[in-house]
């Protein structure tokens, strides 16, 4: 909202203090101020000059030679070139060495061989308006010399406050001026228009009915109650359009408006300083002279005042004549009864609309004005009248005409002002301190709400119109009170609380261990947004920020790796990331979308970081898995389950879309679900310089409410000393070496503790096809030391079993 | 010469020699076997000439007795000496071993800038109390906006420009829908933080991204004042932003707390040379009392329960915290931005 410092003065005498101190009133009540703007600023070297005479320019026809008195005792010559100057008039004076707006400087000139001190200006040079075409005649008596700024009231400030969406009565200069000044609605007071007729009657006699009202020549009828409660009527017979004057074009221009003619700047005012939206309709393009409020029939067009044809809905309200729509209700005029210059009887509507269907009707047409920004929010119920008369006032004021007799008014039922119970002692329950009755009085009436009581504890609070959109309960009342009486005036002193009864959400906890683990393994953790293509998503968004987005990602993969590619193309060779995120899949019909957390990894580049006394290595497979294992071993509830890699044959298809077969694995848990995959990337999707090396990456799903973590569990440390036994076994490469692990696992027995990959070898010395797999076997009895025998015996068992399952030589075997 | 000083004189002489010996040995076999050529009990070539002493004149054998003691001192450390530096292994005979080279690694990793600011919130508000709750990121209309007392046709629903769903769901403008479910799901007294992520049909400029972290707060229970909400996020403020940290609380307006705030902080900033400023106020958070109509609608006695709920923007605070200039370096992941903040 585009406020006027000097209007608000005017609406409300009694508000003192400088802009800043101003602004910081309105910040500490709720509405901050986001911009301050001096609007005379670039017209401070400028003055009133009288021209003494006009005489013609020796050498040129069109140019004119004046005498100006710019109250410097002598007068001035200035070379003019406007066709109209009047001796004895008063005009804008820029004297030698004044700066226009646009930095445009006078300086001492000849203009034809005439020496020129200084300059008559227009409007446009004034940057007061558009009118460029002469020089700016003022009415009026001024005294020679005087600031023009002063002499015209320019010295205005314009402060761009923020009100947010519950306060529509904020949406006008009185709605501002109540919250600043001191004695609030007592302090306001609304002045008479310069130039208005005393004899103009200051309350005109209604023609009220809850359904069809004649007045003035026409009739007003309202079809649709609910989405018009009421609409006011007023004809102006007999006006002259023309441009405002000057004060109500410097006002309109203040709180950001464009002046546009006598009659509609008229309505503008009145928008701005009451916050009722109205209308000029000509009223000879008003069919029959009649007013219809309905709904539009399907498919009905109107040409709106910004000339755009527009098709209406049924579900829209209009302002139709007895043939057609003139205005869309509540949004914007037809421009087929505009007002111009060749309109002399003026209807004046002022109506009160629903604001949903407002809000409706301007979503669907794309089209938010002023007047529709206020009929959303709210306006006062109680103001019409005095909205509809003000305007009228000011329009005879300025374009002259005579007000019709009397007002039309529809109006279903008579506005009943609500009563809201406030409980004294609710007051201190919800913020904390006590207020007496008193000072609840004191706080809350300059406001504008009437207060009866207390009785019983409880006062009974009458609300005004202009509040009935935002306080309806005890509790907007409360709000009041501690607004008014300054949140910096509460204590912050921090009392006892009871611990909550809710535990932290497990998977946060998961989130946590995970991120632990990946971090100390050396892993960044990165964020990417959820947006993805069709080939990465399913649920599909209604209003997309960009159509090649248009689904919610249900993997986190593909935004990853576009992160491998940015750091590879910034040279970044080590790129090691993780992201914990949601990723959502369609629900059955109806449901919400299926949402999971998902973790995805990615590697690429060397294993750890260069040194000047190890060979580079890259990342493998093995770094791979140890972090997939670790992943599994964090996720791990009770069961210990981890997660199962299970390599994906070289031959399969790729059961993800990035995984490369006989390079990956499928990760499932315990109960054989598969959660993920784990891999090199496939290099067809990638976009990575010459040189990069392999990507890694994994995406594994998390359980959505996982299981604490595992429980470590004492066990006694042996007494007596284990004994180690290698065995190399020839394999054939067939036999995986997982598998192998497994059955001695399985079949081992109770003493082996543990066995180890020591060695591989394939090559010189070994049938083709065969490799040499040296395993370590750990023997160990918490109760005694194992004799040499009986581990002689159990490895022999387990050599038995390989040479039987996996046709394995034995090649040796030491101690 | 006497007898003493020539005595005194071999093992000077077999000092020399020992010494030289011990130089030219690289490895500890022969380190070991010159120990007991000269310095064996029995058959060490210095006991042997320690047993000379007996034909001396007892006032001269001190003299003696105290010179062997020396060379077996020097020949002890001699030999340590030389033990040490050949156990360095690689580095080759009287090689130097130069101890300013670079260490040898591991990669370590980083929380994203973002989380850390999360935990460390959370951490902070985990001291006044609090543990967290979750809640789903594609929500309903009724959670995102009608439960929060929202209507869907008042101008507050639009000004978050929210992300709709085919179907009739919606991707959440904020972490408030967590208060209505938890609300639902337990009874007071309530404690909670909901860190999460939202989404917004934003721009994707340096002061704005489309989706962005949130952190909700929010505290039922019996006898929970507007005092308790300045009291706990001041408490907040100070541990956060250090002591002398300040906030003011300016009304504001959502449709979900009343009476709302707009929170700012002001921190007193440390200059290297131990002076101390104010900074500006910084704006930080939303807060205010739960709506009675919130606590209805999640079935909660408004009558009997007040709270207070917060919410705050931890990439916004994460600007502020590190100097980040531009959102959008959360979202690049250049591992060079993600390893200042810990990480190599």
């Amino acid at each position: 909202m585009n406020v006027s410092l000097r209007w608000i003065r005017d609406l409300a005498p009694d508000v003192t203090g400088d802009t800043e101190a101003l602004s910081r009133t309105l910040a500490a009540r709720g509405f901050p101020v986001e911009g301050i703007e001096e609007l005379a600023a670039g017209l401070r070297d400028v003055v009133v000059g009288q021209v003494l005479s006009v005489g013609p320019h020796p050498n040129a026809d069109r140019l004119s030679l004046c005498r100006v008195d710019a109250g410097d005792g002598e007068p001035l010559t200035v070379v003019c070139g406007a066709p109209v100057i009047h001796a004895g008039g008063f005009y804008p004076f820029a004297p030698v060495g004044a700066t226009l707006p646009g930095d445009f400087r006078i300086r001492k000139a000849r203009i034809r061989g005439e020496s020129s001190f200084g300059m008559l200006c227009s409007e446009r040079e004034l940057g007061l308006g558009s009118d460029g075409s002469g020089i700016l005649h003022l009415e009026g008596e001024f005294t020679p010399g005087a600031p023009l700024v002063d002499a015209l009231g320019l010295d205005d400030v314009r402060l761009d406050v923020e009100v947010t969406s519950n306060r529509p009565d904020l949406l006008s200069h009185r709605g501002i001026a109540r919250e600043l000044s001191p004695a609030g609605q007592a302090g306001l007071r609304l002045p008479t228009f310069p130039g208005l007729d005393p004899a103009t009657p200051t309350e005109l006699p209604v023609v009220s009915d809850p359904r069809e009202a004649t007045a003035g020549g026409v009739t007003v009828r309202i079809e649709d109650a609910e989405r018009c409660p009421a609409y006011l009527g007023l004809v102006i017979r007999g006006v002259q359009v023309g441009p405002s004057p000057l004060w109500l074009q410097e006002r309109l221009r203040a709180a950001g408006s464009r002046p546009i003619n006598n009659v509609v700047d008229a309505t503008n005012y009145v928008l701005l300083e009451l916050g009722h939206p109205l209308h000029a309709f000509d009223l000879d393009r008003i069919a029959e002279q009649t007013i219809v409020v309905r709904r539009a029939r399907e498919g009905e067009g109107i040409r709106t005042l910004d000339d755009v044809d527009r098709t209406l809905t049924a579900d829209d309200l209009v302002i139709a004549d007895a043939t057609r729509p003139v205005a869309v209700a509540g949004v914007m005029g037809g421009s087929e009864s505009e007002v111009d210059e060749n309109t002399r009887d003026v209807l004046l509507e002022c109506a009160l609309f629903s604001p949903g269907p407002i809000r409706s009707t301007r979503k669907r047409l794309g089209l938010s004005t002023d007047a529709s920004y206020r009929f959303e929010r709210g306006v006062d119920p109680e103001g019409l009248r005095e909205a509809v008369l003000r305007a009228a006032h000011l329009m005879v004021a300025t374009a002259g005409g005579e007000l019709a007799e009397a007002v039309a008014e529809v109006r279903a039922e008579p506005f009943q002002r609500s009563r809201v119970s406030l409980r004294v002692q609710r007051v201190e329950r919800v913020l904390g301190i006590p207020f007496t009755p008193e000072r609840i009085r004191e706080l809350l009436e300059p406001l504008g709400f009437r207060l009866t009581g207390p009785d019983d504890g409880s006062f009974t609070v009458d609300v005004p119109g202009f509040r009935s959109w935002d306080v309806t309960r005890e509790i907007d009342l409360i709000e009041e009170i501690a607004r008014t009486h300054g949140y910096d005036e509460f204590p912050e002193e921090l009392g006892a609380y009871r611990p909550g009864t809710v535990p932290d959400h497990p998977l946060f906890l998961l989130e946590d261990r995970l991120r632990d683990e990946l971090v100390a393994r050396g892993l960044f953790e990165a964020h990417t947004l959820a947006f993805a293509g069709e080939a990465n998503g399913e649920v599909a968004l209604e209003n997309p920020i960009s159509t090649e987005e248009g689904f919610l990602r249900r993997t986190l993969l593909p935004a990853l790796l576009r992160r491998v590619e940015y750091n590879l193309a910034r040279g970044n060779r080590d790129v090691r990331l993780f992201e914990l995120a949601s990723v959502f899949r369609k629900g059955p019909e109806g449901a919400p979308p299926e949402e999971a957390t998902h973790l995805a990894l990615v590697l690429h580049g060397r294993r750890r970081p260069p040194h000047w006394s190890l060979e580079d290595e890259v990342l493998d497979p093995w770094d791979l898995r140890a972090l997939v294992e670790a992943v599994g071993r964090t996720m791990g509830g009770p069961s210990e389950a981890g997660i199962r890699l299970t390599p994906v044959p070289h031959d399969d298809a790729p059961p993800a879309p990035w995984l490369t077969p006989g390079l990956g694995w499928t990760l499932s848990v315990v109960s054989g679900e598969v959660v993920g995959w784990a891999g090199a990337v496939r290099g067809e999707g990638l976009d990575l310089p010459r040189w990069a090396g392999t990507v890694w990456a994994a995406e594994l799903r998390l359980p959505a409410e996982p299981e604490a973590p595992h429980t470590a569990t004492f066990v006694a440390l042996p007494a007596h000393p284990g004994v180690d036994r290698d065995l190399a076994l020839l394999l054939h490469q067939t036999h995986p070496v997982g598998g192998v692990l497994e059955r001695i696992h399985a079949m081992g027995g109770a003493l082996l503790q543990d066995v180890d990959v020591f060695d591989i070898y394939e090559g010189e010395g070994i049938p083709e096809g065969h490799r040499s797999v040296a395993i370590r076997l750990r023997y160990q009895d918490p109760e005694r030391t194992l004799k040499d025998a009986e581990v002689d015996g159990e490895v022999e068992r387990v050599a038995d079993l390989l040479r039987r399952e996996f046709d394995a030589g034995i090649r040796g075997r030491g101690d | 010469m006497s007898r003493a000083t020539n005595l005194v004189d071999q093992l000077k002489a077999l000092e020399a020699e020992a010494l030289e010996e011990v130089a030219r040995q690289e490895g500890p076999e022969g380190l070991e076997s010159i120990r007991i050529s000269y310095l064996g009990r029995k058959d060490g070539r210095i006991s042997g000439i320690l047993r000379g002493l007996g034909g001396l004149d007892p006032s001269e054998r001190p003299r003696v007795g105290a010179e062997a003691n020396r060379v077996k001192g020097a020949l002890q450390e001699a030999l340590e000496q030389r033990e040490g530096e050949l156990s360095l292994g690689a580095q080759g005979a009287g090689e130097q071993v130069d101890l300013t080279l670079p260490a040898r690694e591991q990669w370590v990793g980083g929380r994203h800038p973002v989380t850390r600011v999360v935990d460390e919130l959370v951490e902070i508000f985990r001291g006044l109390g609090f543990t967290r709750a979750r809640g789903p990121e594609a929500e309903s209309e009724w959670y995102n906006f009608v439960a929060l007392n929202t209507p869907l046709d008042h101008p507050a629903a639009d000004e978050q420009d929210t992300l709709y769903l085919k179907g009739g769901y919606l991707l959440r403008s904020h972490t408030s829908p967590v208060q209505v479910r938890v609300m639902e799901t337990f009874r007071p007294p309530i404690r909670v933080l909901a860190p999460g992520m939202v989404y917004r049909r934003d721009s994707y400029d340096a002061t704005h991204t489309p989706a962005f972290a949130q952190l909700e707060g929010l505290v039922v229970d019996e006898g929970i004042t507007f005092v308790d909400l300045k009291a706990t996020l001041a408490e907040f403020a100070r541990r956060y932003f250090g002591r002398g940290a300040r906030v003011r609380f300016r009304p504001s307006f959502f449709p979900f707390t009343e009476p709302s705030a707009e929170v700012d902080v002001k921190r007193v900033v440390r200059h290297p040379d131990g002076s101390t400023e104010e900074s500006d106020w910084l704006e930080i958070m939303g807060a205010g009392m739960v709506d009675p109509a919130v606590l209805e609608s999640a079935g909660i006695d408004s009558q009997r329960y007040t709270g207070f709920a917060f919410g705050m923007g931890p990439g916004r605070i994460g600007m502020l915290k590190y100097g980040i200039p531009d959102l959008r370096l959360y979202l690049d992941n250049d591992v060079r931005f993600l390893r200042q903040f810990g990480g190599r």
